[in-house]
């Protein structure tokens, strides 16, 4: 039992670690900047989530569960705030309002 | 080499670089976002030195709160980047600056590999009277009983940065408010962050404060929390900044220390002098004085951010 979740703890980290790797590529080689946020806001959501439910099996405590949990949660509402607070600021540079 | 050997220089060379291209970064601004990228970075290096107090020290203050004070610099400075050359430091100047720098950490280095063995420490103290004061984190004992005057004058020295910083104001507006943080109208997705995450926040904020304890975390990191807190809000217009002559603010910013001297002061009649704590009592009171120090680091780091007040107050 123990093995099957070491396992999916390493299987998920790798994925969630994929997922960063991707959407850092994607910051790097997208062509604008609405774009690179995109590829930064969606893979860096999915990437945390599953390094989260990665590590949720290897936590001692119900107490940990909740914070990793939490934590994800928080990161989900922090990074999407700034996603829009970023796109309508380039937005704003890009059509000044007249 | 382990894995862990790799990340921690993969990390150090990343710290190096980072700090690098802050120093050359051509635009204020830019440079004021590595900065913070190197604070978060360098929480990274804490936490793997296993610091964790100092780590979310570095990420709420050294990041967190300097980097919105340095964002607020830049953004002032602007017009000044673009027209104005006459007041930057010349090539010989930074070279010197460079060369003086290098010479530090030069001979920083030659001191630390030089020390034979682990050197003279007091860690081994400093956690054998732990139980005297019913406390877990060392780091905690260290800063609220064995050097408690320091912590103590610590948050008297904010509260001279923040008269400092009030000062500054011109003479129709002293005991007014601050001007708003943003000149823009807040997007509404800031807003809507502003109404749901305080409550986790000042949540998150008194656990820290009070896990400080027995493990990391303490006064000042939950008091930087419950900042930004009050940042985001005020970022996002849901409040308006106080007038600085206001009475409660002033009671708020300086309740943490009074707390702290008075605690001090009592510890001549239940201890053994001056910030002296009786062994009964001692997680309480030093608990009783954190939860006041919290409220003031609170207040006080951001009015820092805030600046001096602009609008006239009602009442001078």
């Amino acid at each position: 039992m123990s093995l099957a979740l070491d396992l999916f703890t390493v299987v998920a980290v790798v994925l969630g670690a994929f997922f960063f790797l991707a959407g850092t590529v994607g910051l790097l080689r997208f062509p604008d900047s609405l774009s690179r946020l995109h590829a930064l806001t969606k893979a860096d959501n999915l990437g945390l989530g599953l390094i989260v439910l990665g590590l949720l099996p290897q936590a001692t405590s119900l107490l940990g569960v909740l914070k990793l949990v939490a934590i994800w949660g928080l990161v989900q509402l922090s990074g999407a705030t700034v996603a829009q607070v970023v796109a309508s600021a380039i937005r704003r540079r890009q059509d000044p309002p007249s | 080499m382990t894995v862990l050997d790799l990340l921690d220089t993969g990390l150090a060379v990343l710290v190096l670089a980072v700090a690098a291209w802050t120093i050359v970064a051509r635009s204020n601004f830019a440079a004021v976002i590595g900065f913070m990228t190197y604070g978060l970075l360098l929480s990274l290096v804490w936490a793997r030195i296993a610091a964790l107090d100092v780590a979310i020290t570095e990420a709420a203050i050294g990041s967190g709160v300097t980097g919105l004070l340095l964002i607020g610099a830049a953004v002032r400075l602007r017009a000044l980047e673009k027209s104005d050359t006459a007041g930057q430091v010349g090539g010989l100047g930074r070279v010197g600056a460079a060369v003086l720098s290098v010479l530090v950490v030069v001979a920083l280095a030659a001191v630390f590999l030089s020390a034979e063995g682990q050197g003279p420490s007091l860690a081994p103290e400093a956690a054998r009277h732990l139980p005297q004061f019913g406390l877990g984190n060392p780091i905690t004992a260290v800063l609220m009983a064995y050097r408690a005057i320091d912590t103590m004058l610590e948050k008297v020295v904010l509260i001279l940065a923040v008269i400092g910083v009030w000062s500054l104001a011109p003479d129709g507006a002293w005991g007014g408010a601050p001007a708003n943080l943003s000149l823009a109208e807040p997007d509404p997705a800031l807003v809507y962050l502003a109404r749901v995450l305080p409550p986790f926040g000042i949540v998150v904020s008194i656990y820290i404060a009070w896990v400080g304890a027995s493990e990391p975390g303490g006064a000042f990191q939950g008091g930087a929390l419950l900042a930004a807190m009050a940042l985001v809000v005020l970022m996002a217009r849901l409040a308006p900044a106080p007038e600085v002559g206001r009475l409660w603010l002033r009671l708020v910013i300086v309740s943490g220390p009074v707390t702290f001297l008075a605690v001090g002061l009592l510890g001549f009649a239940i201890a053994t002098g001056f910030l002296a704590y009786p062994t009964a009592y001692a997680k309480a009171l030093i608990l009783f004085i954190e939860a006041f120090m919290v409220l003031s680091i609170a207040a006080m780091l951001p009015l820092l951010v805030l600046g001096p007040p602009k609008v006239p107050g009602g009442r001078a």
